[in-house]
Order: structure tokens, then C-alpha cells, then sequence
């Protein structure tokens, strides 16, 4: 992966090259060279976010990332528990579960920060005052194993996968764990019912936690079909030459904004705007759109022949007050229902 | 000890004036450790917002997938512990007590597995026995052409079966222990009067390791009670939580530290009650041919059955040791686990990715620095400790033995919840620091670092000490000048065993870590939950091979097995 990331490593210090001398002009970049690293609690699958990391070392010389990866719902937790032990240690929080930032802007936890360029971003990735914008957005498909199962037999609908010929054959990711997964469940509580869950439970999927791991697991043959996961980790596997295809059910997608803010109490805050900025430059969001798969806000970015356009996908949209509301329940009765 | 107990009264003082001091912090160091937590545990699984209430109680105890969740593991610690028995006494007879070709290869192997994390273990055999990809699953139904998968690992039998492989060692070394000290004596006159091999082992041999047996058992399913990783990697995706996964689970956020404090207790009740049944039964010394030395050994003629034995001893470790080590080492240079390793599958980003991704770097630094900190501080407690009470030098030293091996009645996962209680509020913050995790390990370790100090300290006569006593050396002097140097190498073991122990820690590790305190076990974990097959295999491998490599360097230092079965009392 070194040596295929290089090109584009190249690629990409040369569209910098050009906003390279404005950047060793800023005036903050000194102060953030003297605080000297951003840290970065990001929910983004780990590759993903060590590219985005290096990409930013490579841009500014002199700050480090700090890049913490894990679930959402863990990010919040270790973020809330280090707080309750007077530790302030997180720049930038990034997780999926848009819910979160409901929570951390009512707790007084975020800087108001605007990122260069945001204003002409799309309606769903702006908080109207000013807190929180959403870096990249994925949506939840199914995705099966073109090896065990041909195209014919795929299941085509969020409902397919309740017939009782996938017992045993059904992999899903955890709301517990997973900021993508919370907001797939509410979605298809919405569109469903709590009953489509219980009817999930009687096919006995496998529990997986990240929203990551259900790609792998069909790329593995383990399960060979996926009823939940982000799309931009099966099209990462499928590029890889793994036999994933993605199916966009017909009821819809749920559609996932991750957003990204500053801590209040940010013990790096210029590293952090610094680092804020540069991922929400175009030439990052162009980045993210193009090898990692996933969908961005930013009106200039341009999408892989591949991939589908976001407008012309069927979303189901999450209203995050609610997402925030309902957290506990989310997690606590998909427990009760799939027994961990 | 007897000669310490008749030197002069006036001595005895003279030494307590000088040497008390470094006594008494040794003990008020381990008094500290293990009661200023578990008093904080008991004293938040009472506490509510009005008072005192058992209302955390009646909250895990009444709510049914909770009471799910300990059923769980009563079923997982008692079948691991019976498979561990059935796995663990006929390969420790056939080692101890007969011709078995290999005896000693099978014995480095048994300690392989033993020094194995279980959690990479359990990891392994995902790749294994996953119901449809797991190899042995595909090369089944290769040969078969089955539809049903040969093994499903998630599962209840699946996890059984992968705590059982690496906890029969207990049994195991339990077992050999006691056989070494049993006489052929018995056996030989049984065999005069005409009892055939197996009836000798039946009828004599068996009863007389029967403590040891029973012993062995309760260690294994003392084992299998307190694991956290297994579980979460076997237990979890198959929908169903024991009690260390269900109160990890606790520490979501809203963290429920109350509650995890409550669910606690019962875990902590039930392995003080096993170790209780445990040293009743070592301590009933009825068996007059148990404990001496003297009389020979031989050993017992398999004939025919030497190689169909081997094989069967060989069965088992290539499932805890052959099959786990090759399908992580393939795991670790593969694209894809699940494909065969051909030159297309082959890579060596695995490696790169792994050690370049920032968060293993600084857990690898973490980890060493912890494990060679707790390492030499734990060894030095230790032998300290074995040193106070072996030689009767303060009032109540039989207590601070106690206290030292109390440890082992504490399952990680609620360590790691009473120290986190302990340990988040003045007067000491230590949450985010290095410093409670090496708390942990230092509490977690201490029962092992103390029983083997206290072995070398029994093997170590007081005359030599008490002739440097007599020529008017303090008890500092004598013991920096004659004791330490000839505790040397007991001491290098515990240091030994107190490393291995640390660095595969997780069940304590994965509740007090935070960002920039994580350990590798933590990292593989996190890797876990992310599906990062490659990335965990590789750090599985260097995991195992930083473990090996101590074992070795040790070995080489000592020139002697350090984690050896010690067939006669006394080492050093």
C-alpha cells in the first residue's frame, strides 16, 4: 500500500505545491509548530484516517497527528471519561454519529470554528451556528460475496434478507460501537419498525462491532452477506479485488454525515484549526471521494465513474436531535433483541 | 526458621531498629495496592445518591440478560475446567510417569501454550473455525463435500473448547508437580501382586493425585471465570455475554461504574470460594506417600501404546500451539487471510502498516516500559515480601502473605473496575497515566511473583544468613550480601514470570487505558473491532516472539529452565 499510496502522494504535493507558499505564510502555522502535534479522536476507518493524517504531515512539516481510531460510540465514551478525570487531551473529534455533536455542543465541548471554504457546502454538512461540519458522508448498503452468492439471488431490499434462507449467512455490524450502525437502526426503525430487527434476530446474523468489519467479513466468505455497513468500506474492499458487490436497497439508503469539530478545550487549538482547514480543502475532500469511496460535501469534488451520485440515491436522512435523544434506547434494545 | 526463632531477643531488636523501616513500607505498600481499591469497589456497589442502597444489586441480579450473562459463565468456567482436566492429568502422567518418547519436547510445548495470550489464541482459531471461512471448515468440506460446517467457534462449545486449550497447562503442571513427588514404591508392589499397567494407574496412582487433580481443576475454571478476550472475540458475535464482557460493556458511555461494582462482587465471591475449596483440599495432607522425597521413580513401560499416545498429546498442541502459530504467521504475510498464500496473495504491507500506524509505536514503548517496570518492582516486592514472612520479621506477617496471593482471587476485568474507581478521584488521580496500569499488573501479578519468591525463600537456609548476623552484619547487609545472591536466580524467574504476565495483559488493560496509554494487547483488540486481520497477526507474531525471546534470554542467563515444572522443592 506504500508504494501505490506514493504516486498519489506526489499527486497531491503538487496540487499543494501550489497553496504550499501561502501555507508556510500563515501565521499559524508557527504557532502550531510550537504546539507541535493536533490529536485526533476519528471514528474514519483507521487506513482512511492514516492517509488523511500523513497527508497533513506531508503539507505542514513540523506538526504531527495524533490519530486515535475507534468506534464512535467509544470515542464519546473515552472523550466524556477522560473529562470526568480532568484529562483534556482531544483536539479534533470526528465520529458518525451526528447525535454526538447535539450532545458536546449542549455540553459546551466545542469551538466554534468555521473551516475555509465550508460556506458553499452542501445544507446536511453545515451546523447553523457554526460548531460542527461534516467532513465526509457514507450511506448503509447490503453487500454480498459474488463468489458464494450470484447476482440473481442477492437480496435486493432491506426486507430480503428476513427470509429465512440467509439463517445463519447474515453478517451486522453494532449500534454500540458504531456511530454509521446507531444511525442505520434508527433509519430502519423508521422505515420498519423495531419488528424488522426482531425478524433479523431470528436469521442469526453474526455481531460484528465497526461498521468496517462487516466488508471484511464478506470479502472473507465468512458471511456471505452484509445487512449493514458503510458503503465506502465494501467499494475500499471491492477495489482491492475482493468478490464484494453492493447492493442500494430499493427502500433506500441511510444516509450517514460524519462531522467534525474543535474541542472547547482543545490543548492544541491553532494545530487544530490548521488541521480542520486541511481537511476540508477541496484537495482532501477530493482524496477521501477518490480512494477511499466516500461522499463529501464540497460542491467542486468529483465522484469515481464508479460510484454512484448521491442525488440519485433513494437517502434516508436522520434528524440528529433525535439520533441523540434515542441513543440509549438505539443501543440498549438492540441488545435485548440480538443478545449482545 | 527454627534457628531465627532461638537467636537472641536482644539481636532481633537490634536488627528491627535498623531494617524495620524498609519492612514496614514493603507492607504498607501491599496493604495499599489491594484494599484501598477493593474498598472503593465495595464501597461504590453500595452507594447511591440517598445513602447507602443495595439497589445496584437488585439491578444486576434481577435483570434477566444479566442473570443470562452469569449463567454464561458458570457453563464456560466449569466445562473449560472439566476439558482442561480430560486434556491436561493423562498428558501429565504420560510425561511424568512414562516412556513416552519426547517427554521433553512435549513439556516445552505444554509451556508454550501456556505462555500463550488465550486471546490470540481465540483470535487464531476465528480464522480457523469460522463456521465458513475457518480453514478446517473449507478443507472439510473439501473433503467431504459437506454443507454443515465441521466446527462452528462461535459458539458455547467453541469457546469452551479455545479456554480449554490454553488453561490445561494448570492442570498439567499441577499434576506433574505431584507425581514427581510421589514414590514408585506403591505402584511397584501393586504390579508384584499381579496389576496390570493401566489397573496400577487407576487404583494407586489416581488416588494419590487426586487433590492435585481437583486442584487443577479449580485453577483452570479460576481461568476461565476471569478471562475478558476469548469471550469478546468468540462470545460476542455469537450474540451472547459473559460476566467480564457484560461489565466491560458497563463502561459505555453513560459509564456505569455502580453497576459494574455490583456485578463484580459475585465474580469475586465465587473464585474466593473456589481458592478456598482449593487449599482445603492441598492442605488435607492425608496421604502419608505424597510430599516425601526419598524412593525411586520409574518409569512405566507404554509398549504398544507409546506412539498412539504421542500422537494424542501432539493432537493437542497442534491445536493450541502448531495450528493457532501457522495460521497467524500466514495471516500475517496474506492479503486475504481466507485465500492461499500464493505469490499474488503474498505482502509484506501487513508489517508496514502495522508498525508504521503511529498508535502500535507508542504501545509498543508503553508496553515494554511497564513490563520491565513492573517486572523489576514486582520481583523486588516479592522477594522482599517472601523474605518478612519466611523469616517471621514483623507482627502479622502471615497476613501480608495472605494479602500477597489475595490477588489471584481477583478477576482482571474487576480489578480494573475497582481501580478505576479508585483511581479517578483525589487523593490519587492516576487515571491517564502509565501509573495505574502499572498498579494494575503489579496487584495482578503479585500472587505469582509471590509464590515463586517465596519457593526460592524456603530453599535458602537461615544458617548462612545467621553466621553473617553473628559476625555483626545488619539484616539489610545479609540480605543485599548473602540472601539476594543466592535468591539470584529464583528472583531472575519471578522477573521472568512478572514480564510474560504484563506484557499480554488486556482484561485489566482494556477498561484503564486511554489514548496514550495503550498497550499492544489493547491495540489487537482495537484492530478486532475493525475486522484488521493482517495488522493483528502481525502483532500477534511479535507479541509471541518478545515472549519467547524473554523465556530464552532468561534460560540462557540461568542456564536452566525458568518456566519449568519443578519436580523436587527448592530451586536456587
Amino acid at each position: 500500500m506504500r508504494h501505490r499510496r506514493l504516486p498519489l502522494v506526489l499527486l497531491l504535493l503538487a496540487l499543494i505545491g501550489s497553496a504550499a507558499p501561502a501555507a508556510a505564510q500563515d501565521p499559524r502555522l508557527e504557532a502550531a509548530r510550537k504546539e507541535g502535534k493536533v490529536v485526533w479522536y476519528t471514528s474514519l476507518a483507521l487506513t482512511s484516517s492514516e492517509k488523511v493524517a500523513k497527508l497533513f504531515e506531508t503539507a505542514y512539516p513540523g506538526v504531527k497527528v495524533e490519530v486515535h481510531r475507534t468506534g464512535s460510540q467509544r470515542i464519546l465514551q473515552r472523550m466524556m471519561q477522560e473529562l470526568q478525570a480532568n484529562i483534556r487531551n482531544v483536539d479534533v473529534v470526528h465520529t458518525s454519529d451526528a447525535g454526538h455533536y447535539v450532545l458536546l455542543k449542549e455540553k459546551k465541548l466545542l469551538m466554534r470554528y468555521t473551516p475555509a471554504g465550508v460556506e458553499h457546502f452542501a445544507a446536511g454538512f453545515k451546523d447553523r451556528d457554526g460548531f460542527h461540519y461534516g467532513l465526509r458522508a457514507t450511506v448503509n448498503v447490503i453487500a454480498y460475496n459474488s463468489q458464494k452468492i450470484t447476482a440473481a439471488e442477492a437480496p435486493r431490499t432491506w426486507k430480503d434478507v428476513l427470509d429465512p434462507r440467509w439463517r445463519g449467512r447474515l453478517v451486522t455490524a453494532h449500534p454500540g460501537y458504531s456511530g454509521v450502525i446507531a444511525t442505520h437502526v434508527l433509519a430502519l426503525v423508521h422505515l420498519h419498525g423495531w419488528d424488522y430487527f426482531k425478524a433479523l434476530a431470528q436469521n442469526k446474523p453474526m455481531l460484528v462491532q465497526s461498521a468496517v468489519d462487516p466488508a471484511g467479513i464478506v470479502a472473507s466468505g465468512e458471511r456471505p452477506v452484509a445487512v449493514n455497513g458503510g458503503d465506502y468500506n465494501f467499494y475500499q474492499v471491492k477495489k482491492k479485488g475482493n468478490p464484494v458487490e453492493i447492493v442500494f436497497p430499493k427502500e433506500g439508503v441511510p444516509l450517514v454525515v460524519s462531522p467534525s469539530a474543535i474541542t472547547s478545550f482543545a490543548p492544541h487549538p491553532n494545530a487544530a484549526r490548521l488541521f480542520t482547514d486541511f481537511i476540508f480543502s477541496r484537495e482532501v475532500q477530493q482524496v477521501l471521494a477518490d480512494t477511499e469511496g466516500l461522499y463529501t460535501g464540497h460542491p467542486d469534488v468529483k465522484y469515481p465513474a464508479d460510484r454512484p451520485k448521491l442525488g440519485d440515491l433513494k437517502l434516508l436522512p436522520v434528524d440528529p436531535e433525535e439520533l441523540e435523544k434515542r441513543n440509549e434506547e438505539i443501543k440498549t434494545r438492540f441488545v435485548e433483541i440480538f443478545g449482545a | 526458621m527454627a534457628v531465627g526463632a532461638v537467636s537472641g531477643g536482644r539481636r532481633r531488636l537490634e536488627g528491627l531498629d535498623r531494617a524495620a523501616p524498609v519492612w514496614l513500607l514493603a507492607a504498607a505498600a501491599l496493604v495499599l495496592l489491594i484494599l484501598l481499591p477493593l474498598g472503593w469497589l465495595a464501597y461504590i456497589s453500595v452507594s447511591g445518591p440517598q445513602g447507602l442502597t443495595l439497589a445496584h444489586y437488585a439491578r444486576v441480579l434481577g435483570d434477566p440478560p444479566l442473570q443470562k450473562a452469569l449463567w454464561n459463565t458458570v457453563l464456560l468456567a466449569f466445562w473449560s475446567g472439566l476439558v482442561a482436566l480430560v486434556i491436561g492429568a493423562p498428558m501429565a502422567w504420560l510425561s511424568a510417569r512414562t516412556d513416552l518418547p519426547g517427554r521433553r519436547l512435549l513439556q516445552s510445548l505444554v509451556m508454550a501454550s501456556f505462555v500463550t495470550p488465550p486471546f490470540l489464541g481465540a483470535f487464531a482459531w476465528v480464522m480457523l473455525a469460522g463456521p465458513n471461512a475457518g480453514y478446517l471448515n473449507q478443507l472439510y468440506r473439501i473433503l467431504t463435500g459437506a454443507e454443515a460446517p465441521l466446527l462452528n467457534i462461535f459458539s458455547m462449545p467453541g469457546l469452551i473448547f479455545v479456554v480449554a486449550i490454553y488453561t490445561f497447562p494448570y492442570v498439567y503442571i499441577m499434576i506433574t508437580n505431584t507425581l514427581g513427588l510421589i514414590a514408585s514404591d506403591l505402584e511397584d508392589a501393586a504390579a508384584i501382586l499381579g496389576a496390570g499397567r493401566l489397573q496400577v494407574a487407576w487404583t494407586i496412582t489416581l488416588p494419590m493425585v487426586l487433590p492435585a487433580i481437583l486442584s487443577g481443576f479449580i485453577l483452570a475454571v479460576l481461568q476461565a471465570l476471569a478471562l475478558f478476550g476469548s469471550p469478546a472475540i468468540l462470545a460476542l458475535p455469537a450474540g451472547f455475554h459473559t460476566v467480564t464482557t457484560q461489565m466491560w460493556s458497563f463502561f459505555q458511555y453513560p459509564p456505569r461504574a455502580e453497576l459494574a461494582a455490583a456485578f463484580s462482587i459475585p465474580l469475586l465471591l465465587a473464585t474466593a470460594l473456589l481458592l478456598l475449596a482449593q487449599k482445603k483440599l492441598l492442605g488435607r495432607r492425608g496421604y502419608a506417600a505424597v510430599g516425601g522425597k526419598g524412593g525411586q521413580r520409574r518409569a512405566i513401560r507404554l509398549g504398544p501404546w507409546r506412539y498412539p499416545a504421542l500422537a494424542g498429546c501432539l493432537a493437542v498442541l497442534a491445536c493450541s500451539v502448531f495450528l493457532p502459530y501457522g495460521i497467524l504467521l500466514k495471516a500475517a504475510f496474506a492479503r486475504a487471510w481466507a485465500q492461499p498464500l500464493t505469490r499474488g496473495n503474498f505482502t509484506l504491507e501487513n508489517w508496514s502498516f502495522t508498525f508504521l500506524h503511529g498508535a502500535t509505536q507508542s504501545a509498543i514503548v508503553n508496553t515494554l516500559e511497564l513490563g520491565v517496570l513492573t517486572a523489576c518492582v514486582g520481583a523486588g516486592l516479592a522477594t522482599l515480601l517472601a523474605y518478612v514472612t519466611n523469616r517471621r520479621l514483623i507482627v502479622g506477617h502471615q497476613v501480608l502473605g495472605f494479602l500477597a496471593l489475595a490477588p489471584v482471587v481477583i478477576p482482571g476485568v474487576v480489578l480494573a473496575v475497582a481501580l478505576f474507581v479508585a483511581y479517578t478521584r483525589p487523593p490519587f488521580l492516576l487515571y491517564g497515566t502509565l501509573w495505574i496500569l502499572f498498579l494494575a499488573y503489579l496487584t495482578k501479578e503479585m500472587p505469582v511473583g509471590y509464590s515463586q519468591a517465596d519457593a526460592t525463600m524456603r530453599g535458602i537456609h537461615p544458617e548462612l544468613e545467621e553466621a553473617g548476623r553473628i559476625l555483626g552484619a545488619g539484616r539489610l547487609r545479609v540480605l543485599r550480601e548473602i540472601t539476594a545472591p543466592l535468591a539470584r536466580s529464583g528472583i531472575i524467574a519471578t522477573w521472568c514470570f512478572v514480564f510474560i504476565g504484563v506484557i499480554r495483559e488486556l482484561s485489566a488493560s482494556i477498561i484503564l487505558f486511554t489514548p496514550n496509554t495503550k498497550v499492544i494487547s489493547v491495540v489487537i483488540f482495537d484492530l478486532k473491532e475493525e475486522g484488521q486481520f493482517g495488522a493483528i497477526a502481525v502483532l500477534g507474531v511479535f507479541m509471541l516472539v518478545m515472549t519467547f525471546a524473554t523465556v530464552a534470554l532468561v534460560q540462557a542467563l540461568l542456564g536452566r529452565d525458568v518456566i519449568g515444572v519443578r519436580t523436587s522443592g527448592g530451586s536456587g
